[in-house]
């Protein structure tokens, strides 16, 4: 019997999974409707310049961090188990397509972060 | 009682290797009471209308887990079933989903015994004990922790109504991650690290997409759903965590 690596790929689609069920909604309410309308927050909220400050503070980084590689990382193992439970088994490729992509964006969120100064 | 004259159609999914290329629809027109189950039309069918149909059975009372089988498409044991839901309909029998069939509503169940029996679903305790040493005790709070998974009677309709076993059936299955949980909770028993191996193991609990269907249709109130994610819980941190604790279930 070969042990599963799955646990990996589990544990990380669980983080992003709470993540995103705790402050996926509210987070599509702020930066979506409530702050662009202007209806419930200042529009200026969500100007260039905040969201740059926001960025470039340690506990900024780490939040966007965080919340980009988790909500990827959920969504791909969301998406892998549903192309098996549709009938496109689980090969190779769509295995490195999915997690590869939230890997390659878990490193795109990390270099643009860090660059952002 | 009611006990006129009313009539119901059962179809059933006939497969008989010898005169079958592949499972064929059969009509039987039953004359039922309204306490009648479906097993005890199945059993009307076998004694008065074709006795070539062939179905497994034994104690009629949801005890023995033999009369599993897909009622229109949903996994239930026939002698809980009653006909008297389904008319004017017709009722829809076949065998149980994702196992082969090996005559009418009889299935092929060897890949569940290989599998009952690699979980070692006994008591291993930790030393051998004498008949003198006299029984095991156990505290009603410590035989609580585990009653539930034990009322498991093998029926398969888990497996039946598991997606993830009919699309690979190397899966261990939600009945015997139940059963292997049932031991694990056992005060009496020590062979948790024998065990956890398959839990850990591609064939193991991560096959587990959480659909919860499994719990759902068993009959006997079993949570195998439960049983399953909490070892998905437990090998997660073991997998973690081996290199660090003195001594991990797998290596």
């Amino acid at each position: 019997m070969k042990r599963s690596n799955a646990p990996i790929f589990w544990a990380l689609f669980g983080a992003g999974g709470m993540l995103s069920a705790l402050i996926g909604a509210v987070l599509v309410f702020i930066t979506g409707i409530a702050a662009p309308s202007g209806t419930f927050l200042p529009r200026e909220m969500l100007s260039y310049s905040n969201v740059l400050a926001f960025s470039q503070h340690w506990a900024g980084k780490g939040f966007l961090f965080i919340i980009i590689a988790l909500f990827l990382w959920h969504s791909v193992h969301r998406i892998f188990h549903t192309l098996h439970d549709i009938g496109i088994h689980a090969g190779t490729g769509a295995k490195l397509i999915c997690y590869g992509s939230a890997l390659t964006g878990t490193l795109a969120a990390a270099y643009a972060l860090l660059r952002i100064g | 009682m009611n006990t006129g004259n009313k009539v119901i159609t059962i179809e059933v999914l006939r497969y008989r290797p010898e005169q079958d290329t592949a499972p064929v629809a059969q009509e039987y027109i039953v004359p039922f009471t309204d306490d009648m189950s479906v097993l005890q039309g199945l059993q009307y069918i076998k004694d008065e209308l074709d006795g070539t149909l062939s179905f497994r059975w034994s104690c009629r009372m949801a005890i023995c887990g033999s009369c599993g089988m897909m009622i229109d498409s949903v996994p239930k044991l026939a002698c809980q079933t009653f006909l008297r839901d389904f008319y004017p309909n017709t009722v829809r029998v076949e065998a149980l989903a994702h196992f082969p069939i090996e005559r009418d509503l009889v299935i092929v169940m060897d890949d569940f015994m290989e599998k009952l029996d690699s979980i070692k679903p006994y008591i291993i305790p930790e030393k051998p004990r004498a008949l003198s040493e006299g029984e095991y005790l156990q505290t009603p709070a410590e035989r609580d922790l585990y009653e539930q998974f034990s009322s498991c009677i093998n029926c398969l309709l888990c497996y039946a109504a598991c997606p993830q076993y009919g699309l690979n059936s190397n899966f261990i299955g939600p009945g015997a991650m139940a059963l292997l949980h049932r031991y694990n909770l056992d005060n009496r028993d020590s062979g948790k690290e024998q065990r956890m191996p398959l839990v850990h193991a591609e064939e193991g609990v991560f096959n587990c997409t959480a659909v919860g269907y499994c719990s759902e249709v068993c009959p006997k109130k079993v949570d195998p759903a439960n049983a399953v994610n909490i070892n998905k819980t437990e090998s997660a941190s073991d997998y973690f965590l081996r290199f660090v604790t003195p001594k991990g279930a797998c290596k």
